[in-house]
């Protein structure tokens, strides 16, 4: 189907379809055999200018925004969706600095991110608050002209491997929802230290860390945005992030959608290759159906945000809740079409089965969505905006 | 330095089908790519720009469509694009190739190297790199798998052999044509592709370059293509049994009847 991208937007397709296909194929098996963080990639990626494409021009970017970034997401998750995070998860740690940061924080660190030569991670989960973001127990104690961090973050993507992290912590927890903030914390500051590396049941080529903080003193100016705003910040940037993971999500189930249909070209049983048989038709095409319509959504939602709507929440979770539960169908269909293949290592899929479950979770489990897109109804029903 | 490198446009081979029934090939919808070799002599020059510094230009002789393939060569680095383009160039041997590649490189200024890749993937020739060599009077090593130093306007290459290498030295300037071990190609950028769209590239015609007409073309060309076919299918053989005597009595039979001796 046309969606209609511009000229730009076609490129960053076809450079990231072909660093996948080059690049990427060759070695998703044994990086996520290993746990092995592809830093390889990582260069590729930066040399192809991927990773600036949702950032600015004067900042070294090349100006497009989360629709940009979603193209680029999708495709190199259609072959690995535990690498393509290294740049999902370096966005979804950037959004905070693009919507808060101030100029001088932008222009400080921007144009590394963007030229790929520093990764970033977002911090807000801890042990005791995933779902209930409002619990996170870490702290950061205003001192003089400095701020002291400590606690623990925990499944950080891109923990130690990134040199640039957006963390959430309470700075006043007697005003409750409005008592956090958050800030730029780079690796090496003394106090801060990464826990051990999470062994995953997917996505295992990208890095899960605790973070650890032990009085960890950073500069007053690593604040972004403004002393209790930290909460607004992180929901911000998952509104403008979510579109990403739906990406991801996509890219995933179109990765299995395709290895599946090829199959069944291929292999005969009782005469005939098996898709000649109406129960695999209807299958591969309830899983086109599903892929077709969650990047629909994917892609409006994209296009809404980079057009200026600000009042997209509902919207970019339902791309998320659906995107990531159509990869998770499909993939499970993708391995029941493949057969005793399919549950073989050998064979891409089963590991594209493990991969999909994660986008059901992360950034929001599902339910949350369900929580946003419901809690926004009821506002809308009850004549209130937002 | 002053880099040019030679680069044709071919039909991706990997796509390629047969007709069944007429035995060629079906070019209609087959994508267009660099030349494999030719993307090596690329990468090359542009990494000895990075190391030397300079420039480096590509050139192509094809037909309109070959300004993709320069427009590719761009959006890897590359700094400028020259297209020989003329309907008198159609039919062109490689002798002819050569000279209209030389006579467009003359054009060109003062250079320091020429990088060609081994030989085209449609053609297999692997004459037009020499044959350019020739018609500008350059020193040239051919199959070349790395380059060693550039130092005082010298040049030390490894140029391949059946068994091993040879240790060439050579002035520059000069050509090279280069193998697939000299380098790792990178990939494009999306900068690169975006600045590639917007480039202009030098077009010349025929008499622009001063072409002299006999020699181009068809008219210039001493060999042509008579016939392309696919090579036989080769039978199925046929496993000979029995105790060695036995087999060498049925080899001794076929033989006689093939009226081999």
């Amino acid at each position: 189907m046309n969606y209609f991208l511009t000229e730009e937007q076609q490129f960053i397709k076809e450079i990231a379809a072909t660093v996948a296909r080059e690049k990427i194929l060759p070695v998703r098996a044994e990086l996520d055999e290993a746990q092995e963080f592809p830093w390889e990639i990582v260069k590729v990626l930066a040399d192809s200018n991927l990773f600036g494409v949702y950032i600015g021009e004067e900042y070294g970017g090349t100006g497009g925004g989360v629709l940009d970034l979603c193209i680029a997401v999708e495709e190199l998750s259609r072959v690995c969706g535990g690498i393509s995070l290294c740049l999902a998860a370096t966005a979804l740690g950037t959004f905070p600095l693009l919507l808060f940061g101030s100029e001088e924080q932008k222009k400080k660190y921007l144009p590394a991110i963007a030229a790929g030569k520093r990764l970033v991670a977002f911090a807000l989960t801890e042990s005791g608050a995933g779902s209930d973001a409002g619990a996170i127990q870490a702290t950061a104690r205003k001192d003089g002209d400095s701020y002291v961090l400590n606690g623990t973050k925990q499944w950080i993507t891109n923990g130690g491997e990134a040199e640039i992290y957006t963390v959430v912590a309470m700075t006043d927890k007697s005003r409750g929802s409005r008592g956090a903030s958050a800030f730029i914390v780079e690796k090496g500051t003394p106090g801060f230290d990464f826990g051990k590396k999470e062994n995953k049941l997917g996505i295992r080529a990208s890095a899960t860390r605790e973070l650890v903080f032990q009085d960890c003193r950073i500069p007053a100016g690593n604040l972004l945005g403004r002393e209790g705003q930290g909460f607004i910040v992180a929901m911000k940037t998952f509104d403008a992030s979510r579109p990403g993971v739906a990406a991801q999500a996509v890219g995933i189930a179109q990765g299995a959608l395709d290895e599946a249909a090829s199959y069944a070209r291929q292999r005969e049983q009782f005469g005939k290759p098996i898709i000649s048989f109406q129960g695999v038709q209807f299958m591969l095409a309830d899983m086109a159906i599903k892929i077709e319509a969650a990047r629909s959504l994917v892609y409006a939602v994209a296009r809404a945000i980079d057009g200026g709507e600000k009042r997209i929440s509902k919207e970019s979770a339902m791309a998320k809740v659906f995107a990531s539960d159509t990869a998770m169908q499909v993939t499970v269909d993708a391995v029941q079409i493949l057969g005793g293949y399919g549950y073989m290592k050998e064979y891409p899929v089963e590991k594209m089965m493990r991969d999909a479950k994660i986008t059901q979770i992360y950034e929001g489990t599902n339910q949350i969505q369900r929580t946003i897109i419901a809690s926004q109804m009821v506002k809308e029903l009850a004549g209130k905006k937002d | 330095m002053k880099i040019i490198v030679c680069i044709k446009q071919v039909p991706d081979t990997t796509s390629v089908r047969m007709d069944p029934e007429t035995l060629t090939l079906i070019r209609e919808g087959v994508p267009s790519i660099i030349n494999p070799f030719d993307a090596y002599a690329i990468e090359e020059g542009l990494r000895l720009k990075e190391k030397h510094g300079g420039t480096v230009t590509v050139i192509t002789m094809g037909p309109p469509q070959a300004a993709s393939a320069l427009r590719e060569a761009i959006a890897l680095g590359v700094d400028e694009g020259v297209h020989l383009c003329d309907a008198a160039f159609k039919g062109s041997d490689t002798l002819a190739t050569s000279y209209v590649l030389a006579q467009g490189i003359r054009k060109l200024g003062a250079f320091d190297l020429i990088l060609c890749g081994k030989q085209a993937s449609d053609g297999d020739t692997a004459q037009v790199g020499p044959g350019i060599a020739v018609q500008l009077d350059l020193p040239q090593a051919i199959c070349v798998r790395k380059i060693v130093e550039v130092q005082d306007g010298r040049l030390t290459v490894e140029r391949s052999m059946e068994e091993g290498y040879d240790l060439v030295e050579t002035p520059l300037p000069a050509l090279l044509t280069v193998t697939k071990e000299i380098n790792e190609p990178r990939l494009p950028s999306l900068k690169g592709k975006m600045r590639a769209k917007k480039a202009a590239l030098r077009t010349m015609s025929a008499a622009e370059m001063d072409a002299d007409p006999a020699r181009i073309g068809l008219d210039g060309s001493p060999t042509w293509v008579e016939k392309v076919f696919p090579p036989p299918q080769r039978g199925a053989g046929r496993m000979l049994q029995g105790e060695p005597e036995e087999q060498v009595g049925q080899l001794l039979d076929e033989i006689e009847k093939l009226k081999l001796g």
